[in-house]
């Protein structure tokens, strides 16, 4: 079976984000009144598996998070045959 | 004499630099495409550059090729592994060195020259320095700002300091935790350092301070 995973990869909490810190800057001197802006990573995924769900949360915890500063989420979503 | 392998993956580019470095501590060296073996090697170095250009993190997908289970068991048999800038973001992406590197507080690329205070001596790359002593090598990353959340597990081999050897935040060029910059496993015969000593091996670079790291490598491979 095919699906399709959607992961979301964020800085964990409190960790400072320099990328997104220069970017809310950049928004600022357009006028917007930013309080906070963060860059998390977005991955789409099409993959064929037996257990998705366990695949698409190893994949996270073997290479696209890093445990150590990262939380990550996802959804799955089936793609048929 | 003991023979390191320095290895290359797609977009190292400092191993040619290492491999004379090691030769003139004494050593025998040999640059190791990612897809040979490392048999017959008494030691490894993972050299700096941008492998596979820095994608996903740094270090993260060398992290992940298959010649880094025999990196893993060689230092599993207490061998030398030093890994340097680029190098030192792969030994913590597999889980051989503690905590992580990220992208550094201003967030740009830093080449210059820092100095840096000795930590401790008691590793396979430091024993021929001094406690306490200062040196002075240059910086070349963008992602070096060290990280761990549990700092009990982490031996500081390397901080940043001024040129007193004092640890203070201004002399701290990418806000890593406690002024890290190289950090050991607790064996000492691994090792991460995100300055670059073999840019600093020879008086006509401006500093040997470097040096001495390989030949406290040779020394140890020895043994």
């Amino acid at each position: 079976m095919k699906y399709k995973a959607k992961i979301i990869v964020r800085l964990e909490e409190g960790l400072n984000d320099p990328e997104g810190r220069v970017i809310g800057k950049a928004l600022k001197n357009l006028g917007y009144k930013i309080a906070d802006l963060k860059v998390p990573k977005y991955f789409e995924v099409v993959f064929e598996s037996e257990n998705p769900e366990k695949d698409v949360e190893e994949m996270c915890r073997r290479l696209l998070a890093n445990p150590v500063i990262h939380t990550y989420e996802y959804q799955i979503e089936p793609l048929g045959e | 004499m003991p023979k390191f392998a320095v290895i290359v993956f797609p977009g190292t580019n400092c191993d040619f630099e290492t491999v004379e470095t090691i030769k003139k501590a004494g050593g025998k060296a040999e640059r190791v495409w990612y897809k040979e073996s490392l048999k017959d090697f008494d030691g490894v170095v993972l050299p700096g550059g941008f492998s596979y250009a820095d994608y996903l993190r740094g270090g993260a997908i060398s992290a992940r090729a298959e010649i880094m289970e025999e990196v893993k068991e060689l230092a599993k048999e207490g061998k030398p592994v030093l890994g340097i800038c680029n190098g030192f973001q792969i030994l913590t992406e597999a889980k051989l060195l503690p905590g992580a590197l990220r992208p550094n507080k201003i967030p740009r690329f830093l080449c210059r020259w820092i100095y840096l205070r000795v930590a401790v001596t008691e590793t396979a790359f430091t024993s021929f320095y001094k406690e306490g002593e200062v040196i002075r090598m240059p910086i070349a990353h963008a992602e070096g700002n060290y990280y761990a959340n549990n700092l009990s597990k982490v031996r500081i081999a390397f901080q940043y300091s001024n040129e007193n050897g004092e640890i203070i935040e201004d002399a701290n060029p990418n806000g890593s935790l406690l002024n890290i910059a190289g950090i050991s496993n607790e064996n000492g015969n691994v090792l991460g350092m995100m300055p670059h000593p073999e840019r600093a091996s020879d008086r006509w670079l401006g500093s040997e301070d470097g040096l001495r790291v390989f030949k406290s490598m040779v020394k140890y491979a020895k043994r």
